[in-house]
């Protein structure tokens, strides 16, 4: 029972960041019907931005905001710069577009910073709190759950209740009855990028000090796993991102704990390809149109 | 009377094939104009010019006497220029009450009011107003689609074919919802109608458009009365 708690608990927190990062391919997806092959290596560039700014100064927190900032540039001129030219008659110009991205931005980091693993710190203990003698979360677990569950409040909000958000929906959904009721969609868009960077940065900052470290390709796993959450979930719907992000956090832990890690590749795409049998549009697709 | 939107030699082509050819129109502040023809003739291309969705290769277009060449489609809704498209144009995955609010937008203090106005004028709406856009019926859709139009205050409504799919009731309360609009509130609407007889029956002017040319411009019941126009352009 102990080490089913304990798993859980771990899960819950993967599970956390898996779902933040899929709520930013569910970002873009909704804001530029595009699934952004590149938010692994745009994350992993703020990563490093974050890791250099933190070896300058000595602050964690510092390097956590340079990260933000930069994942918040980086979509700027991504979307700016890069997607803004993909066709919209091709729905593989853009796919094609972010892989590329991938091959740039990674190759760039391999030349300015080799491909060695490097450890990054993190600002609280990550060894499990004994609590009546059972392992629960760690400081820094606890960390990471609360920054989530803090970023998609502030996403609900945003979404839900402000003018902006409104905006954003109704540009994601139907971008030219947008435009004819006065909402400047191009910014819309433009912002949508931005927030989803911002989110993917964060992500990746969360998850890579508890692994391997840091190197070009640290988020790749991050990418597939945050990829298949946002399929499960539904490519539509932050609800789905979350609970899809929960969902396979756990079943990693909990696969782990009692098969072994070598099972846990294996146990997610299981878990992929039963969703897609079921429900090929994801748990929290939206529901079909009345029929006038 | 002076022309509230005044379009003059309009010509509009897809890909070097002309769809609208030196069209000139007048919208008097205050009217409904219907704009009918047959399918193919050009209403819709001209309404989505009038809203700058579709670039205009010569003439132009005043609004209030403002020429409106510079203006993006964004920016001639603020300057009062709604345009309802055809298919109803409802956002379906947001709610009946997001719709109304995205109508408003960019409007200040007197947005709850012009909503609380359309609630009052399709009560059906105010019914389902936590109801997302998929979940209605096609009429409360055109009159959602109406209605999200409608808050935005506009001084001039382009409404493309509202009358479509729709059973003959909901097309008759829309087309007198439209007409009691004008009556009463001076709103100025362009109908750009397949269905000419509910049109004209509403409308104070009417134009038939024969492919992308302006083939009559009359009074309304002048239209309806002319038996030739009605057997070449109009079909009844």
């Amino acid at each position: 029972m102990d080490r089913l708690v304990f798993l859980l608990g771990t899960g819950l927190a993967r599970g956390a960041v898996l779902a933040l990062f899929a709520l930013a391919l569910v970002l873009i997806w909704r804001g530029a019907r595009v699934i952004n092959f590149a938010q692994g290596a745009m994350a992993v560039v703020s990563t490093y931005v974050a890791f250099e700014v933190t070896a300058l100064t000595g602050s964690y927190w510092l390097g956590l905001l340079a990260a933000l900032v930069s994942g918040g540039v980086l979509g700027f001129a991504v979307e700016r710069g890069v997607m803004r030219f993909a066709s919209p008659r091709s729905p593989l110009s853009g796919v094609i577009l972010a892989i590329g991205l991938v091959m740039v931005l990674q190759s760039a980091l391999g030349i300015a910073f080799g491909p060695d693993y490097r450890p990054m710190r993190v600002p609280f203990d990550d060894s499990a709190v004994l609590v009546g003698g059972v392992p629960l979360l760690s400081p820094y677990d606890l960390f990471v759950l609360v920054t989530a569950v803090v970023v998609m409040v502030v996403l609900a909000v945003l979404f839900r209740w402000t003018s902006l958000g409104l905006q954003m929906r109704a540009a994601a959904f139907a971008p030219e009855v947008s435009r004819l009721l006065g909402v400047r969609v191009s910014r819309t868009v433009t912002l949508g990028w931005v927030l989803s960077s911002v989110v993917g940065s964060l992500a990746a900052l969360l998850l890579v000090p508890t692994s391997l470290g840091l190197n070009p390709h640290a988020t790749d796993s991050l990418f597939v796993l945050g990829f298949t959450v946002a399929v499960v979930g539904g490519l539509d719907s932050p609800v789905g991102a979350l609970v899809g992000g929960v969902v396979v956090g756990v079943a990693m832990s909990l696969v782990t704990g009692y098969l072994g890690a070598g099972l846990v590749p294996i146990a997610v795409l299981g878990l992929l390809v039963l969703v897609l049998l079921l429900r090929p549009a994801g748990l929290f697709a939206a529901a079909a149109a009345r029929h006038a | 009377m002076t022309a509230l939107l005044e379009v003059r030699g309009l010509t509009v082509g897809y890909g070097g094939a002309p769809v609208l050819r030196d069209v000139d129109l007048d919208v008097p502040a205050g009217s409904i104009v219907a704009l009918v023809g047959a399918n193919g003739a050009g209403k819709t291309t001209l309404l989505r010019t009038l809203s700058a969705l579709v670039p205009a290769t010569h003439g132009t277009v005043r609004l209030a006497g403002r020429d409106l060449a510079a203006v993006s489609v964004e920016d001639r809704v603020r300057s009062g220029l709604a345009h309802v498209p055809e298919g109803r144009g409802v956002v379906a995955e947001l709610t009946v009450d997001e719709n109304l609010r995205l109508g408003g937008l960019w409007r200040g203090a007197d947005r709850r009011e012009a909503i609380a106005e359309v609630y009052a004028l399709f009560e059906p709406l105010a019914r389902r107003r936590n109801h997302a856009g998929h979940q209605l019926s096609g009429g409360e859709r055109q009159m959602l689609a109406l209605g999200r139009a409608l808050v935005a205050r506009p001084t001039v409504l382009l409404l493309d074919e509202p009358s479509l799919g729709l059973a003959p009731r909901v097309v008759a309360q829309i087309m007198g919802v439209l007409r009691g609009l004008a009556d009463r509130t001076g709103l100025t609407v362009l109908l750009a109608e397949q269905n000419v007889v509910g049109a004209l029956s509403v409308a104070d002017h009417g134009v038939v458009l024969g492919l992308g040319e302006v083939v009559a411009s009359r009074p309304a019941h002048e239209l309806a009365a002319d038996e030739r126009l009605r057997h070449a352009y109009l079909g009844f």
